[in-house]
């Protein structure tokens, strides 16, 4: 199972990427290789050109910046699950990432490359839509923020110009506080997610005053419950009403394939979000 | 051969857990698997494989891809054929019950009749260049309807698998003993099943692998190849190429996994000995994991239609139904796996009166052969499942229903009215089932179940509790081949005709001899899986190297033994009764100094012209021994497998899994432990994860490591082995096989347990893999739509 | 544009300079250029993990790196795991525990293990195994390779104190 022929660039600097994405035929871009390397050598992947971003200048790093924190697009998915500020400040993609894969996926695998790669099934882009995040995108045009709902184009088909590139992701935070969880179904530990949720709760008073709920694995991109985060805002979160609103992942849309059918994923939603909002809940402040 | 083994107490080595000889280089990267084999100016091929399930080949154009420089050959059957005496494999073993020959080319011509079949090899000088050149081959198919169930095969009117064929019925048989259809009449309660059975692959870490060179100078041609068989495959070599046997030489080197399918011999094998041969150079063929799904073969589904006939206490009346076994494009092997499943479907229990009718169709999917426990795990399933249905109807606890019916402790040897597939009976040689089973029922704390059921379905957890019982054939005959011979360098060597693919076969043997020649294993060398070193061999399969090489290598190393103390005890003028061999010398027993070395022995009877050979037995110390044993030894055991299910997901996880078992004596209780659980790990996936998808064109759609699960780490529940020892009065070593002893039970035990952890909601399992979405399914089928 | 390339990397502690396709995997530039055959490949789709190899002290497999992207780099494979005289503690308790049988998934299990090792001195069972989670075997049911490697942090631990 060998790769079809390519040719091999490794460029230094983000500048350089975006003049060979410009001028290259049938380029393709190399992050962690966890999902292309794999394509490249079943031969179900036909790049010219594969261009390597692991020696690119500047695409790596966790910091802090204006309430959120921005993440290189080529930081190892490893480094963002050990990172102190992320466990710290936002704990559900920490939980996220101990779901992706396993211990020798993460230690290549990046954040921006997963997130690109757009599979439905991917925790980064459930979590990444829970928590509002924002891609910094270049091109020739310049620079330009695109968030991550208007990420997914369609199946793993991200909103990019073929001469642009993600180069970092901020994820704003979420006040200390907050409760979170991410939870999957999966077969085997480390497979790609049947389904997916994300909750994030904000309890002040006895009340929900913020509310994020995020599906993954049951269409091409992430999917936001907004009616059902519109239900919990002013409720007191009793069992009810976090019943009511996973009850609502009953009328998706969901994708359907022989293994695991639309009517099995709503299930799976339902019962997922159910039990992601009562962990949340457990783990906020405020609670009482 | 009724010799009583040794007492334990008085070896030092067998059924003791000896280092094994394999690890010192395994350990450390050393071992030298076939992809590791690179001779000078090697050659590698990748084939060109049909991604048709069914069509007719117009015309194959490899002008294209001759062309690309790296290339050296592109082969198709027509370049094949003026070299080799016949163009099919003719591997089948004999049966009456075939309808149709099967036989598979070499290579596909006018005809394809499974994706992946192979169609032309590409050599070249890398397997990427060879991998490019495949794609340029140009093949122009004509597709025809496709054949991809087999139950659908068999109705009238299907379209045929094979172009021109009358129909899709590759073989059919019944098996039968008693007055079966008078024992249903008569009885007060009858029970029925349609299951629908399925297995996957063997998926080995080490895919398959040929690597072939033809030695100009010895006028050889050296096969190395991933096999568990090599005298069969160079049997059918000499045949295929017209070469004979001192012409060929097979090695299997270090083999990363076998399971079943590389007991068999594939057309690639052919392919590459014959390209290296006519190319000058030797050829490499790795099978990639993608080609593994579609051209190693596999067990896949069986649908059983069966009835129990009882009496009011549960006791079996009879047992009667018919099966659809899938025997896929080819007759790879025969029909030993519905007529193993169908063997093994009784063979714990007392049953009066039997009748099985077996049909295998031809589908257009890879061609099915044995994986780990060969169509057992499929007969033991059926049979369970309909005790189980029993005991629920008739209100009988599901282990006491069974201890009514296991063939009691006290009628060993049984004689059964079963026949093997070589016409013999069944005879079940020695065991106590009922005392396993209560073995394992009283670890899992069977008794104490419904109390912990019914605390766990108060907090909203459904758990489940299943039990199943297997008897297995082990050893399967007649014979393996071993040789023991000390060298006059003092050297003790091994060679045998059986074949080691992880199960220690290697360790097994220098026990066994080491035993009985100076007690240190690191003197002796074993030679496994060379037709140079051995003259014949089986191989191996039906969990029998244990059995047949062991008893083999028991007895020669005996022989060399005798002779080394006689001649020692003329070399040392003392009586044989007062030497014993230790390490490297015969010595006088309390008096060290007074020894001679197993070198000096050797050398004494080694020869010299003109001279008579000390001690008169003839020269040269070496023994070969095949010691014929044609009944199966039967090896026993019980599993209890704790479920939980998750009722909104359909998630079942085994909590805990108890195996009782009993293999007779152990020759290394370590390895006889890792082969069970290898066996349960497998059986898990079995249960609940592995599935080998196809769509309804026959195109596999389970095609990657990501799409078919094999069990990791994390699924693993905790196992408890127990262990009875039932010694066999069939070989001298008092042993049974055990290498596939751990799947059989296993899936039928999951299924009871979730059928059990689900009776709120009246679940009734009569499938498996089950998944999670099956589980859904059973539970709310409404919510299935 | 060349289709191959001079790289310049330790594998073991000892430099290597070679030529490699750039399309050739980082296993398959080890196997063949190198001759180290002792990392294996299983399935090439990064599910199996029988290729695990430490690059920069953590692991990867290697049938999912390119072998030009190793240019610059330290690769440890499972022959620089111990050395002629002595075996990794892990390598010792695989053999004590029986936690090898065929040896195919072993090398990649123990590349694994060692990195794991090394971030968490004290593992629990369970820890161990979600580490191996992605490395499969068909041979031993795992729960012999889970207690040598807690025999094997045992042993690091205490030599260590």
């Amino acid at each position: 199972m060998k790769a079809a022929p390519f040719a091999y660039h490794d460029p230094r600097n983000v500048e350089e990427v975006l003049h060979l994405l410009a001028t290259l035929e049938n380029p393709r871009l190399l992050a962690g290789g966890q999902s292309l390397m794999p394509m490249l050598n079943m031969r179900v992947a036909f790049p010219d050109h594969v261009i390597d971003l692991n020696r690119v200048e500047g695409l790596d790093g966790v910091t802090e910046r204006d309430g959120a924190l921005r993440i290189g697009a080529m930081t190892r998915q490893r480094d963002v699950e050990e990172h102190p500020l992320v466990r710290a400040r936002l704990p559900v993609m920490a939980e996220a990432l101990s779901f992706v894969g396993h211990w020798q996926t993460r230690n290549r695998g990046t954040v921006g490359g997963s997130l690109c790669n757009l599979d439905p099934s991917a925790e980064l882009v459930a979590v990444a839509a829970a928590l509002d995040a924002v891609l910094e995108v270049r091109g020739p045009a310049g620079a330009r923020d695109l968030s991550i709902h208007a990420f997914p184009e369609g199946f793993m088909t991200p909103a990019l110009a073929p001469e642009e590139m993600v180069t970092a992701i901020r994820f704003p935070f979420w006040p200390a506080g907050h409760g979170h969880c991410f939870t999957e179904f999966a077969r085997r530990h480390g497979d790609y997610a049947i389904v997916s949720a994300a909750a994030l709760l904000m309890v002040e008073g006895g009340r929900v005053t913020r509310a994020s709920l995020t599906l993954g694995g049951v269409a091409a991109g992430p999917m936001r419950l907004r009616e059902a985060e519109a239900a919990l805002l002013g409720a007191v979160p009793s069992e009810e009403v976090l019943r009511g609103a996973a009850a609502r992942c009953q009328e998706i849309e969901a994708m359907s394939d022989p293994q695991a059918p639309a009517w099995y994923r709503r299930r799976l939603a339902t019962t997922l979000v159910r039990r992601a909002l009562e962990t949340a809940l457990a783990r906020a402040g405020g609670a009482a | 051969m009724t010799a009583v083994p040794p007492a334990a107490s008085a070896q030092r080595l067998v059924g003791r857990d000896v280092p094994r000889v394999e690890d010192a280089a395994l350990i450390r990267g050393r071992g030298r698997f076939v992809d590791d084999i690179a001779p000078p100016g090697l050659l590698h091929a990748a084939f060109l494989r049909s991604p048709h399930a069914h069509a007719a080949i117009a015309r194959i154009d490899t002008a294209a891809a001759r062309a690309l420089p790296g290339v050296q050959a592109v082969l198709t059957l027509a370049d094949l054929a003026p070299h080799l005496t016949d163009t099919r494999l003719v591997v089948a073993l004999p049966s009456p019950a075939y309808r149709m020959e099967l036989h598979r080319p070499v290579l596909a011509q006018s005809e394809v009749v499974h994706v992946g079949e192979a169609v032309a090899v590409v050599i070249a000088n890398s397997r990427h260049l060879a991998e490019d050149a495949a794609a340029l081959v140009e093949v122009d198919y004509d597709p025809l309807p496709p054949v991809g169930d087999c139950v659908a095969a068999l109705a009238p009117g299907a379209p045929p698998a094979h172009r021109g064929a009358p129909s899709n019925l590759a073989a059919e048989m019944v098996l039968e003993h008693g007055a079966v259809d008078a024992a249903f009449s008569a009885a007060p309660h009858r029970f029925s099943e349609q299951l629908s059975i399925h297995r996957g692959g063997s998926h080995s870490m080490e895919c398959r692998g040929v690597v072939a060179r033809h030695d100009a100078l010895e006028d050889r041609l050296t096969v190395w190849i991933s096999t568990q068989t090599p005298h069969a495959a160079h049997r059918l070599l000499c045949d295929l190429l017209g070469l004979e046997n001192r012409a060929l030489r097979v090695i299997t080197p270090d083999v990363g996994g076998g399971f079943g399918p590389k007991l068999i011999s594939y057309p690639e094998e052919v392919v590459i000995a014959l390209a290296a041969r006519l190319l000058g150079r030797p050829v490499k063929w790795i099978e990639d994991r993608g080609e593994h799904f579609v051209a190693t073969t596999q067990e896949r589904d069986q649908v059983w239609d069966v009835e129990l006939a009882t009496d009011g206490e549960g006791r079996i009346l009879g047992v009667r139904g018919a099966l659809v076994h899938d025997h896929g494009a080819w007759t790879a092997r025969g029909v030993n796996i519905p007529q193993g499943a169908v063997s093994a479907m009784p063979l714990a229990y007392v049953v009066p009166a039997y009748r099985m009718a077996i049909r295998a169709a031809v589908t257009n999917k890879v061609p099915t052969t044995p994986v780990r426990g060969a169509g057992q795990p499929q007969g033991v399933f059926a049979m369970e499942r309909l005790l189980d249905q029993a005991a629920r109807t008739l209100g009988i606890d599901r282990a006491e229903i069974r201890r009514r019916n296991l063939v009691p402790g006290d009628r060993m040897p049984y004689a059964t009215p079963l026949k093997t597939r070589g016409g013999m009976q069944v005879v079940l040689d020695s065991g106590d089932y009922p005392r396993c089973m209560q073995m394992a029922l009283d670890a899992a704390g069977w008794a104490g179940f419904p109390g912990r059921q019914h605390a766990a379905r108060a907090s909203g957890r459904h758990l489940g509790i299943g039990v199943a019982n297997y008897v297995e054939g082990t050893g399967r005959g007649p014979f393996e081949h071993v040789s023991v011979h000390i060298e006059p360098s003092g050297r003790i060597v091994v060679a045998t005709g059986a074949a080691a693919m992880g199960q220690s076969t290697h360790t097994m043997l220098a026990q066994l001899v080491a035993e009985q020649l100076g007690g240190d294993m690191a003197r002796v060398h074993v030679i496994a899986g060379d037709t140079a070193a051995a003259p014949m061999g089986i191989g191996g399969s039906n969990s029998r190297q244990a059995v047949l090489a062991g008893s083999s290598a028991h007895v020669a190393a005996l022989r060399v033994r005798e002779k080394v103390l006689h001649i020692a005890s003329t070399l040392l003028e003392a009586a044989e009764g007062d030497l014993e061999i230790e390490g490297d010398a015969v010595r006088v027993k309390g008096v060290p100094e007074m020894k001679v070395t197993l070198a000096a022995v050797a050398r004494a009877v080694a020869g010299t012209p003109g001279f008579a050979i000390p001690g008169g037995r003839g020269p040269g110390l070496a023994a070969s021994e095949e010691v014929v044993i044609d009944a199966m030894a039967y090896a026993n055991g019980t599993a209890v497998a704790e479920v939980e299910v998750d009722a909104e997901t359909g998630d079942a996880r085994v909590l805990a899994l108890t195996f009782s078992h009993d293999c007779g004596n152990a020759l290394h209780p370590r390895i006889v432990d890792g082969q069970l659980m290898g066996g349960i790990a497998h059986g898990i996936g079995n249960a609940l994860f592995e599935h080998m998808r196809f769509d309804e064109e026959a195109q596999p759609t389970s095609t990657t490591l990501a799409d078919y699960l094999l069990v990791t780490a994390t699924e693993m529940p905790p196992v408890r082995i127990l262990h009875m020892h039932s010694p066999t009065p069939l070989n001298p070593l008092g042993i049974k096989g055990v290498g596939e002893a751990g799947v059989i039970p296993v899936p039928a035990a999951v299924a009871s347990a979730i059928e059990d952890a689900l009776s709120p909601f009246g679940v009734h399992v009569t499938k498996v893999p089950l998944s999670p979405v099956d589980i859904v399914a059973l539970i709310d089928p409404a919510a299935a739509g | 544009m060349s289709d191959s390339r001079r790289i310049a990397l330790a594998v073991n502690g000892v430099q290597h300079e070679a030529e490699t396709p750039v399309r050739e995997h980082l296993a398959d530039f080890l196997r063949g250029t190198l001759g180290l055959t002792g990392t294996h490949l299983g399935c090439e789709h990064g599910v199996c993990g029988a290729c695990t190899v430490l690059v920069d002290g953590r692991a990867v497999r290697a049938c999912l790196m390119l072998a030009v992207q190793a240019d610059g780099c330290a690769v440890t494979t499972i022959e620089g795991l111990g050395t002629d005289e002595a075996l990794h503690p892990l390598q010792a308790a695989f053999c004590a525990h029986h936690g090898l049988q065929c040896g195919f998934c072993t090398p990649g299990m123990l590349t694994t293990l060692a990195e794991f090792l090394q971030v968490h001195p004290d593992p629990t069972e369970e820890d161990v195994r979600v580490a191996i989670s992605g490395n499969l075997c068909r041979c031993t049911g795992y729960d012999s390779i889970v207690a040598a490697t807690m025999e094997a942090a045992r042993a690091m631990r205490g030599a260590g104190a």
